[in-house]
Formats: C-alpha cells, sequence, structure tokens
C-alpha cells in the first residue's frame, strides 16, 4: 500500500488548463462589473450637474437622498431573495400595507405620549412587513409556489388589504412628531434621519451577506439548491427566512415613507418592486441566483434614484422615469444573460 | 488487504420495495477498511437503489446497514454523513458560484471562536482557506487557486473539489456514483489517480461505474448485481473484463446458485 501516495502526488490534477487565461479575464470582467456600474453613476451624477444647475444643490441631495431611501431598503431585502435564486413581487405593495396598518394602529392611540406611539408604530409596520415576508416564505417552500406566483399573490392581497383599511383613503391622523423623524436632518442639514437608518441597514445587511453563515447559505442555494440541501443546509427554513428579510425590510420602509409624508398613503410603494428589482440587477445581482453583492445593490439603487430625481430636476415629464427604469431594467438583465452564457461556455 | 479486519459497512439481508417491484432483494455486502470495491450492474440493476440505501437518500424495507458493526438507521443524507459515509453524487452537487473553500465548507462553515468577531457570529474564512488547503494536500490535490469560483475549474477538477470534500467530512466510507462519467480521457486517469490516494488515507470506497476498464484498474473486489441481487462478489484477480460482461448480462449460469434463484424469484412474481 505505500507506492501509491508518492507516485500519485507527481500526477495530481494540474494546475490551470489551457484556457486559464480566459478564466481569469473572466474574473477580471467580474471586478470591472462593479467599477463599470460606479463608473455609470458617477457619470450620470456628472451629466445631470451639467444639464440642471440645480441638481448639485442641498436640497436636490436631501431630495435625492430620501427618494435613495425607500428604493434602498426594499433593494437590499431583494438582494438577499435574488441571490437566493428567487424573486419577490410583494415588496412594494408590503411597503404600502405597512405603513397603512402602523398608520391605523397609530391613529387610534393619539392620546398616549408620543414617543411611545411612534415606538410601536414602527414595530407594528416592521412585525406586518415581516409577517407577509413569512407568508411568502411558507407559500413557497411548504405548498411549492414558485416566488414569482407566490409574491404575486402577495402583492394583490397587500395591495387589496391596504385599500381596505381606511377604506380607501389616505390616513393622515398621525402622532405630529413623525414629520420630524421622515424630514429632519443631521450633520449642518445634510443627512435627512431616514439616510442615517438605511445606511445602517445597509451596513448590517452587507455584513451579513458577506460575514455570516446566513449569507453564505443564500449563495449555495442560489447556486446550487439541491447541493446545499445535500450537505445538509435547511433550504426550506433558510428560504422562508429569507423571504421574511425582505418582508422587514419592506416594513421599515413603509414607516420610513409614512413619516416622510406624515401620512398612510394607499398608493405608497405602487411600482417600486420594478425599482427594486432593477437596482439589485442593474447593480450586477444575477436573476439566476449565487452571485450579487449589497454593494450592487445600493448603486444600482443610486443609479435608478439620480435618474428619477435628475430627470425631475431637468424637468423632464414623470412618465419618462418609468420608462427610462424599465428600459434599463430590461438592458441590465440582458447583460446577466450574455454574462452567464459566456461563464457556461468556459 | 487481510480478510480478518472488520468491516466498516455491512449490509445484511438488505432490501427495498416499491409496492410490488423489488428493487434490491437480499444483499449482503461487507465493505473492509481502506478497500475499493466497485459496483456493477446493467441499468436497473440495483447499483443506484442500494447506493441511494447507504448514503441515506432511501429508506430500506427490509434488512440492516451496519457501520464498524454498529446498526444504523438513516432518514436522510445527513445521517449517514455523520457516521462517516460521505457520497459523490453524478451530478456533483457543487455550487459553482462559490469558491472552493466555500464549496468545501458548504454547511458546515467555520465561525470565528474568539473576540468581538465571535460575537457577531462572523465567518472565519482564513481558518477555512488554511484547513481547505491542508484537505486538498492530504488527498494530492492541485487546484489553481482556493478562492477560485468552481465554475471556472474543469470537468476533472471539480469531480476532484466534490471528492476532496467528501473525506474532508468523511473519515470512513466514501460512495462514488460514476466519478469518470461525463470527463475526458485524461481527466478520468486523473479521477482514478484521486481514488488510489484516498484508498491509501485509509478511506473505503464504493464505486458504482460502467466502465469495465476502470474498474478492473482500481477496484479490489468487485461486486455483479443483477435485477435486485447479488449475482457475484469476486476479487479483482479472480475475473476477466468478458467475465464480468458475462456476470452482468446473466448470460452465464453461477456456480454459487445465486442466478438460479432469482430466476426461482421470477416464476413466484408470476405466479
Amino acid at each position: 500500500m505505500t507506492p501509491p501516495s508518492t507516485a500519485v502526488a507527481q500526477q495530481s490534477i494540474p494546475a490551470a488548463g489551457p484556457s486559464s487565461a480566459l478564466r481569469r479575464t473572466g474574473s477580471l470582467g467580474e471586478r470591472a462589473g462593479s467599477i463599470w456600474t460606479l463608473g455609470v453613476l458617477l457619470l450620470l451624477v456628472a451629466a445631470f450637474c451639467v444639464a440642471a444647475p440645480n441638481f448639485h444643490t442641498k436640497a436636490a441631495w436631501v431630495a435625492t437622498g430620501l427618494a435613495a431611501t425607500e428604493v434602498m431598503l426594499l433593494a437590499v431585502g431583494e438582494a438577499f431573495v435574488v441571490i437566493n435564486r428567487g424573486i419577490d413581487l410583494s415588496v412594494g405593495a408590503n411597503l404600502g400595507l405597512s405603513g397603512m396598518v402602523s398608520g391605523y394602529v397609530m391613529s387610534t392611540m393619539l392620546s398616549l405620549p408620543q414617543p411611545l406611539v411612534l415606538a410601536i408604530g414602527l414595530v407594528v409596520a416592521i412585525a406586518v412587513g415581516t409577517s407577509a415576508g413569512l407568508v411568502n416564505g411558507i407559500v413557497i417552500t411548504r405548498l411549492n409556489i414558485t416566488p414569482f406566483v407566490a409574491t404575486l399573490g402577495m402583492m394583490g392581497a397587500a395591495t387589496g388589504a391596504t385599500q381596505l383599511i381606511n377604506n380607501g383613503q389616505e390616513l393622515s391622523s398621525l402622532p405630529s412628531d413623525i414629520f420630524q423623524i421622515g424630514n429632519n436632518a443631521v450633520a449642518g442639514g445634510w443627512i435627512p434621519i431616514p439616510v442615517l437608518v438605511v445606511a445602517v441597514v445597509v451596513v448590517a445587511a452587507g455584513y451579513l451577506l458577506h460575514q455570516t453563515r446566513f449569507g453564505q447559505h443564500c449563495f449555495g442555494i442560489g447556486s446550487n439548491p439541491e447541493a446545499a440541501e445535500r450537505t445538509g443546509v435547511d433550504v426550506a427554513r433558510h428560504t422562508t427566512l429569507v423571504y421574511a428579510l425582505a418582508g422587514a425590510c419592506a416594513g421599515l420602509a413603509g414607516y420610513l415613507v409614512m413619516a416622510q409624508l406624515a401620512a398612510a398613503a394607499v398608493t405608497a410603494g405602487q411600482t417600486d418592486e420594478l425599482s427594486a428589482i432593477a437596482a439589485v440587477v442593474i447593480g450586477g445581482v444575477s436573476l439566476f441566483g449565487g452571485r450579487g453583492t449589497i454593494a450592487a445593490a445600493v448603486i444600482g439603487t443610486l443609479i435608478i434614484t439620480v435618474l428619477q430625481t435628475g430627470l425631475v430636476v431637468a424637468q423632464v415629464s414623470s412618465s419618462w422615469q418609468v420608462i427610462a427604469i424599465g428600459v434599463v431594467l430590461v438592458i441590465a438583465v440582458f447583460a446577466d444573460q450574455q454574462r452567464l452564457r459566456l461563464a457556461r461556455r468556459r | 488487504m487481510s480478510n480478518d479486519q472488520a468491516p466498516v459497512l455491512e449490509t445484511r439481508g438488505l432490501g427495498k420495495r416499491y409496492g410490488s417491484l423489488v428493487a434490491l432483494d437480499e444483499v449482503n455486502l461487507t465493505l473492509r477498511q481502506g478497500e475499493v470495491l466497485a459496483l456493477v450492474g446493467d441499468n436497473g440493476a440495483g447499483k443506484s437503489t442500494l447506493l441511494k440505501l447507504l448514503s441515506g437518500n432511501i429508506e430500506p424495507s427490509a434488512g440492516q446497514i451496519l457501520v464498524n458493526g454498529e446498526r444504523q438507521a438513516f432518514r436522510r443524507p445527513t445521517d449517514a454523513t455523520a457516521v462517516g459515509i460521505a457520497t459523490v453524487y453524478q451530478d456533483l452537487a457543487l455550487a459553482p458560484d462559490l469558491d472552493v473553500t466555500g464549496n468545501l465548507f458548504l454547511g458546515r462553515e467555520l465561525r470565528h471562536r474568539r473576540g468581538v468577531r465571535r460575537w457577531l457570529r462572523a465567518l472565519d474564512r482564513g481558518e477555512m482557506r488554511r484547513q481547505a488547503d491542508l484537505a486538498l494536500q492530504r488527498v494530492h490535490v492541485r487546484v489553481p487557486d482556493i478562492t477560485r469560483e468552481c465554475s471556472s475549474l474543469s470537468g476533472g477538477q471539480r469531480q476532484a473539489v466534490a471528492i476532496a470534500r467528501a473525506i474532508t467530512w468523511c473519515q470512513h466510507v466514501l460512495l462514488l456514483d460514476e466519478p469518470t462519467a461525463a470527463l475526458g480521457v485524461e481527466q478520468q486517469r486523473e479521477v482514478l489517480n484521486l481514488i488510489s490516494s484516498v484508498r491509501a488515507e485509509g478511506v473505503s470506497v464504493i464505486l458504482v461505474s460502467h466502465q469495465l476498464p476502470h474498474v478492473m484498474e482500481i477496484a479490489d473486489r468487485i461486486a455483479v448485481l443483477r435485477r435486485g441481487r447479488l449475482a457475484a462478489l469476486t476479487d479483482k484477480d479472480a475475473v476477466t473484463v468478458e467475465r464480468l460482461v458475462a456476470l452482468i448480462t446473466g448470460l452465464e449460469g453461477e456456480p454459487d446458485g445465486n442466478a438460479p434463484s432469482a430466476a426461482t424469484r421470477d416464476r413466484k412474481a408470476l405466479a
């Protein structure tokens, strides 16, 4: 039994084969991808600064920041879901429902001290969002409904429920201080409170995705669910938690949007799922699962938001914004497919 | 290979039925420490059923599985890995987007054990990389870069990573399902070399393969399955490829009487 070990050592699997140069450009190309999206973002900012002189003012900066918070929270949750090889179409409707339920609960306790009511409202919003996400996860993993259909159903249910709560009316009998949460800014008025909150969430989400077992399992499941299952990862449980996490982000977003308007709007979050999915895909998260970063979701969101507010500042009709996002989304998915096709060919 | 070593893995009267269909019937096998036992047979002979039973993917309808002399009841694949039986599936079961280290540790990621990072439940990537390096060295596998995604590796390298992962977590038994299928000639050679270096490490291997020349080259003993029954169990040196083909197809009667009994069973089933 002794001879094999040395003989085998020499005949071991050879290092990089003939196509190794090609593979290296592949990984280089991927790194260039995130630099590329960052470049697009900077280019957009520069372009709008030239096209619209107001764009680099404090007011425009704050407006862009506030506008970004809504989509960024949804995009962060969506990034986990998409990397886990899923999709969540219900995040926008979930945002609206969470805000409306939270607002309704707060409107029934206006006689209590304001800080307490505001805290209860926050807990309710996150709880509603998380619950809707949990239902998504359970329907997907236990009833084996595809994520697309399950979350499309949830989108309809949540939209309807939002209208039922206040008879389809906007709800504005909220504690008056909520406006301060949504609009006060720190650092000399440059950083609104919602932006600060979202920054904390982004850092925590980045840590969760890239530095913990939970995040690693997202990549494992998204890359090959069967392989993850065989190695002992509880895929159903993990996937359920991922949708619950996306729901929690939507709940927090619902609260912050309500705080900015000082009202719970029936239309809050409408078509936000389009922006959120577009944001993660534009940033470079693969719709096929297994690939992506939180940084991608952040850059993607900023590209979309700058595009939106930039077009507003440049006085382009708001209908063009939605069209622009749709077009950019399709281009980003096309690029993703090309990348995967190239990777498969290797 | 002395015969007095205790069997690492043993099946006693192992059987699996699906309704009236007998997929596997009364299989008695022993796997000795550090041997390669090849499992051959035609399609539908029961090879994959046997492998699924041993890897805990399905539960037997009859008989027992013993690991190091102790009876085991596997309900799921993780039960089998817990007692040291690892399976490398035909379709590899690697996560192509994870790097080599990520794949070796998928489902068993290491975390920091002290300080703030322990409290934050942070992954210990440095330690995982170090251990991954050692694990690959142990089976003499060289991959260009363990931080490289598995999708960028060749088929042979991926198979090597899958085998390295299996034996990293399972010290006793390695089940290989068609490990050389879908590989080029050179890569098949690499995998065969890898199997012998795994054996040299003292790991026992059950190898399912259609490629009889490979079986003849690498196996110590060969078990032939035919219609769910063990048709023959022989030392490699005692058979030729021609004889193996005859045993697999059943075109030649078996001296130990297994083939006639299979025929008897068929007659019973018809009655």
